[in-house]
Formats: C-alpha cells, sequence, structure tokens
C-alpha cells in the first residue's frame, strides 16, 4: 500500500492503518463506498457481503471500524456480538462518539450505521465516518437519478399508448390528442402520465385493447 | 373525530402482533381520531431504536423490554423512552430442527406443546450430549432485550440449562430463523409468529412449546414511544391509545380473522403467504405428529387487558436483566424500570371512553391458575391465567426476595 503525502496525513504517518469492514449486500454501493475510505485517509478495507457466517468472519477480519447498510437485518446479530464480546476481541462502540448527535444524524439519515473500537482517536474516525457518509448518500442520489430515468422512459411510454387511442378511436391528429391529455390533467392536477395510464387501463377493460 | 389532524409516524417489524398499527391505519381507526399514520416497515430492532433515536419516527412497534432497557441506558444510543400501551400478548413459539425433534421425541410422553414435557426432554438430550463431548446445542433468539430470550432462558434455566454453560443463545433476525434451522447453523429457536409456523410448513422445523405454555398470557411488543415527543404531544398520544385500542379489539374479533390475514400477508407489512399466517390469528398450530392444536391464550390482542402496560410486566423484565448480569440492581434502577411503562397515560386516554380499566397498576405475576374476575372500574373484566409453567410467582413488591431466589438457584448449577 502506498504512504500517502501531503501534510494533512503527516500525524497519521506514525499510526497503524485502519482497518476498516464494510457490511453490505449491496456490492455496488459497498465498492463505491470502499473507493471513498481508499482515496481519503491510509486505511485497509474489507468487504463482506451475504454471508450466514457474520460472527466467524468479523472475528477473522477484526475490524477497527465496521460500516453496515442501516436496513441490513443483521444489525441485531452485530450489536449482540458486541455485548457478549466473545466473538470480537476488543470493545466496540456505535458511532464516535455517543455525544456527537450531528454524526447520529447524518449517519442515519444516509442509511448507513457504524461501530468503531474503543480508544481510537476521534479525530481519525470522524473524518473516515464523514467519507462513508456522503459515499451512502452518493449512492443514493444515483439510485435515484436511476429510478427518475425509469420512471421518465414508463411515462413516455404510457402517454404514446394514450395518444394512439385517442388518435384511433376520436380520430384525432398526435398534437390533439396531447393537448386533450396535457389540459386533462391540468384541469385534474395530476400528471400527464397518470391520465394516460388511467385511459389505457379504461380502454383494457372495455376491450378495446387487448394487447395487455 | 378530533378537530385537528395530527401526523404520527410509527417504525414496525414484520410480525403478525404488528397488526393494531397496520388495522388502525387501514381499516380508518387512527383517522377517527384525527391522526394520519405513516408506517415505516423496518428490518431490525436496532434500526426501529436508531429512528426514533434521530426523530425519524415517533412511536415504535418494539420488543416489550427494550424501553426499560433504553431507559436503563444499555445498548447503544439509547433514546428515553415511554410505553403507554402494550401491543397484545403472546404469539411465540419454540421451534426445533427434525435432527433435534427426533432426539427429544423418545423422552416426550405427547407432542401437545406441554412446557414442563418439553424441558424434562431438552434436559435429556442437552445432558447426553455433554456425557458424550458432543457440542452444545444453539438456540436463536431474535434480541438480548427481548420477552423472547428472557422467557427462554427462565425456562431452560429451571432445569439447570443455563445459558452460556450449558446450551448457548446466538441472536438472528426472526425472518432468518428459519433458514438458519434448516442449514445446522442453529438447533432451534424462540420467535414471534409467523417464524415458527413458516419453519414447520417448510419441514424443516418442530414446533416444540410456545411462551403461551412458559408464561400465560405473557407480555411480548408494546408501544414505544420517545419520551420528549410524548411530552410535547400528549393530545396526540391519547389519540393514538385510542385508535390502536380500537383496532386491538377489531383484531380480537373472530370474524375479522380471514381480512386481517389477507392484509398483514401484504408485501408493505408482514409480506408472508395468507396461509402461514392464518394458523396464529386462528390460535392454532401444527404439533409435531401433524395435527393443528388450538392453544389456549396463544395470542391476545385486546382480550382481558393485553393492551394494558402493567408495571409489574417492566419489572419481571427488570428481574430477568438483573438475573443474567445485563444490569446490576439498584433501587433506583427498578425505579427507573418500572416508571418506564406508564398505565396513567392508557387510564387518561381510555377512561373517557367508558371503557373497562383494571383497578391496579401491578399485579401479582402467576398468582392466577384460571380466568379470574379482576378488580376494575365497571366490574366485568376478567384476567388470567399468567401462571408460570413451573408455579413460581412474581410480587413486584417482593422484588429484592424474588433476584434473591434466582441468585440462589442459579448458583447451585
Amino acid at each position: 500500500m502506498p504512504f500517502l503525502c501531503g501534510a494533512h496525513n503527516m500525524p497519521a504517518m506514525s499510526e497503524q492503518a485502519l482497518h476498516i469492514l464494510i457490511i453490505d449486500n449491496n456490492q455496488l454501493r459497498a465498492s463505491i463506498i470502499e473507493d471513498g475510505l481508499r482515496e481519503g485517509a491510509r486505511v485497509r478495507v474489507t468487504v463482506l457481503g451475504e454471508t450466514t457466517e457474520l460472527l466467524r468472519r468479523i472475528s477473522e477480519i477484526d475490524p477497527d471500524v465496521i460500516f453496515i447498510d442501516l436496513e441490513n437485518p443483521n444489525r441485531d446479530v452485530l450489536e449482540h456480538m458486541f455485548e457478549v464480546s466473545r466473538a470480537v476481541k476488543r470493545p466496540i462502540a456505535m458511532f464516535v462518539d455517543q455525544s456527537d448527535q450531528a454524526s447520529i444524524e447524518a449517519a442515519v439519515d444516509a442509511g448507513v450505521s457504524a461501530y468503531v473500537v474503543d480508544g481510537l482517536k476521534k479525530e481519525r474516525v470522524r473524518s473516515i465516518l464523514e467519507t462513508a457518509i456522503s459515499r451512502f448518500n452518493a449512492f443514493e442520489r444515483l439510485k435515484r437519478e436511476l429510478e427518475d430515468a425509469k420512471t421518465q422512459l414508463a411515462d413516455r411510454k404510457v402517454i404514446e399508448r394514450a395518444k394512439a387511442l385517442l388518435m384511433q378511436t376520436r380520430g384525432m391528429s398526435e398534437p390533439e390528442a396531447y393537448t386533450l391529455l396535457r389540459k386533462t390533467a391540468m384541469n385534474q392536477n395530476r400528471r400527464i402520465a397518470e391520465i394516460a395510464e388511467s385511459l389505457v387501463l379504461a380502454a383494457g377493460l372495455l376491450g378495446g385493447e387487448d394487447d395487455k | 373525530m378530533t378537530d385537528s389532524i395530527c401526523e404520527i409516524r410509527a417504525g414496525f417489524i414484520p410480525l403478525v402482533d404488528c397488526a393494531p398499527l397496520v388495522i388502525a391505519r387501514e381499516l380508518g381507526f387512527a383517522e377517527q381520531e384525527g391522526i394520519h399514520l405513516r408506517l415505516s416497515r423496518e428490518t431490525s430492532w436496532a434500526t426501529i431504536r436508531d429512528r426514533l433515536a434521530v426523530s425519524h419516527i415517533d412511536v415504535a412497534h418494539i420488543l416489550a423490554p427494550m424501553p426499560v432497557a433504553a431507559n436503563l441506558g444499555l445498548g447503544p444510543l439509547q433514546t428515553e423512552m415511554l410505553v403507554p400501551m402494550a401491543l397484545g400478548t403472546g404469539a411465540n413459539s419454540v421451534t426445533v430442527s427434525r435432527e433435534l425433534w427426533q432426539a427429544l421425541s423418545p423422552h416426550m410422553d405427547a407432542a401437545d406443546f406441554d412446557a414442563a414435557n418439553a424441558l424434562n426432554a431438552l434436559s435429556h438430550v442437552v445432558r447426553d450430549r455433554e456425557a458424550r463431548s458432543q457440542q452444545r446445542l444453539t438456540l436463536g433468539v431474535v434480541h438480548p432485550y427481548s420477552a423472547h430470550h428472557y422467557e427462554l432462558a427462565y425456562w431452560l434455566a429451571s432445569a439447570g440449562l443455563i445459558p452460556g454453560a450449558m446450551i448457548d443463545l446466538v441472536v438472528v433476525p426472526p425472518p432468518l430463523m428459519p433458514a438458519a434451522l434448516a442449514s445446522g447453523q442453529i438447533d432451534g429457536f424462540c420467535a414471534g409468529e409467523p417464524w415458527g409456523t413458516v419453519a414447520a410448513a417448510e419441514g424443516n422445523g418442530v414446533i416444540l412449546t410456545t411462551n403461551a405454555q412458559i408464561w400465560r398470557n405473557s407480555p411480548e411488543k408494546v408501544l414505544g414511544v420517545r419520551r420528549d415527543w410524548a411530552e410535547s404531544q400528549s393530545d396526540g398520544v391519547s389519540r393514538l391509545i385510542r385508535a390502536l385500542y380500537r383496532a386491538a379489539e377489531w383484531c380480537d374479533a373472530e370474524g375479522n380473522q380471514e381480512q386481517l390475514a389477507e392484509i398483514l400477508a401484504d408485501e408493505r407489512y408482514v409480506g408472508e403467504r395468507v396461509e402461514r399466517i392464518r394458523p396464529c390469528l386462528a390460535r392454532s398450530l401444527k404439533s409435531a405428529d401433524g395435527a393443528s392444536l388450538t392453544v389456549e391464550g396463544f395470542l391476545n390482542f385486546a382480550s382481558k387487558a393485553a393492551t394494558f402496560p402493567w408495571t409489574s410486566h417492566a419489572l419481571w423484565f427488570y428481574s430477568q436483566m438483573v438475573r443474567w448480569g445485563q444490569v446490576e440492581h439498584s433501587a433506583q434502577r427498578a425505579e427507573l424500570a418500572r416508571g418506564t411503562y406508564r398505565p396513567d397515560l392508557y387510564r387518561l386516554a381510555l377512561e373517557p371512553m367508558g371503557i373497562e380499566l383494571p383497578s391496579a397498576n401491578a399485579k401479582v405475576e402467576g398468582a392466577l391458575r384460571s380466568e379470574t374476575p379482576a378488580g376494575s372500574r365497571l366490574g366485568q373484566l376478567r384476567l388470567g391465567p399468567d401462571t408460570f409453567f413451573d408455579g413460581q410467582v412474581f410480587d413486584p413488591e417482593q422484588l429484592e426476595a424474588y433476584l434473591a431466589g434466582f441468585k440462589a438457584k442459579d448458583s447451585q448449577w
């Protein structure tokens, strides 16, 4: 592993690289976080996906910091393990500091939970936590953009079908059909795609369209 | 109908006993109280706790001992909570693998879920395995601060099967229990329905006993409320209690079972096949020989004061936290535990409705051997049985003696 240069990294030079474990069933998100963490600090990163042997794997990996997706049902397993502590060699606490309400809120908002070995210097962990949070947020943004794009595509398709129906059954031109859809949507305070969907559905029920 | 609308955000875990929250929303009981109830389905108790802590949600369907643990400062990220009402009793089972069942069955007279009978067989098998230096049995529980954990440990320890010494307990998320059982990762588990029924239906599990047999009409889930929210929204808390009370009554009515099963089966709620939810609602479970057995008092949503937050329940959980070393006993901590459950808020909300309410806030747990008329406002309340399978009683006024009894008993093994 290359040693990083730059003044802000100097104090960390004498310290051992932190070993970070990311537990995430979503491989894409895990790699986005992993990249972010590797860029910023001198760390070792291990990623763990779906496993039935979570406890054994964690005790082998022996991490300093654990990030786990908030939606992962194994969080209860993890916390119990820290409590009985036979499997982990060192005591682990949640987040950097219980009193640090702002980081906790930011983490939960982003959908990530962090567990940190006791005794680590706060400032070392905090920057790592911040990176993880921002990467989680970036992933969510990406996901949302993708979903929006999908919805847009689906919207366009259904509007095309509704227009075709109107052109067929009422002998309208394409611009006329679109205008009617748009006006109806405005009057009812709904999206054009919703109106188009209702129309396609109604036509299907009336037997006017049986290609579905 | 109340004049103003308030929005309440509630978290829940996909289990049959989340029903009162779901029904309050789906069938308009919340709306009738002027509540816009937003539900969010969560995947772990840790996430429920965290979302309460950062105010993503205001209230939650939560394991009955968790708010007590939170107020005692146990576990990470504690938030002060209070419990203004309970969300029913029972609905748990102890399910074992086919393999373990085969070892147990020669020691059992009948596959009738009897807790003493089952424990006797388990004790034989555990000691037999020890004599042959075989690996210890491992049982799954859903959380260290759960009724499942404390009742299972209570049951096991009464035969000297001390958790951690004779048998291992591990935490497994409820929906993953059947798979963990099938893969041999655990030899059995104690979890809420539908997971026992799912494991039995898939052919990997056998229902051995139920929590209703270990402790009759025992507490299970409660409504956990963030204290600061409750203090700023006292009217909202009252309205929510009324809506959930009506919903719980609806859930208990026999004629509503089919509709309830269908609503719960929905992906947004429990998300399991409807035929795996029906047995629990019919209070009927599949025994080892394939017969469906009705379990008296397996589940109560509303009847027998199932929504009343008895302070004796809070203190019983506290006594088990002390027993298993999760917290050190002090009079002050016991008081914190007791004060977590708030029958005063329950009464405040329901008294104006002319509903039957118990006269006392606590009872001697295990004293009612059968269904008995209880002291109440209108004189129509019937409670119990509330016996422990070993016949012991817990008098909340005699906490010290109860704790001392465990100390003497657990150290003799």
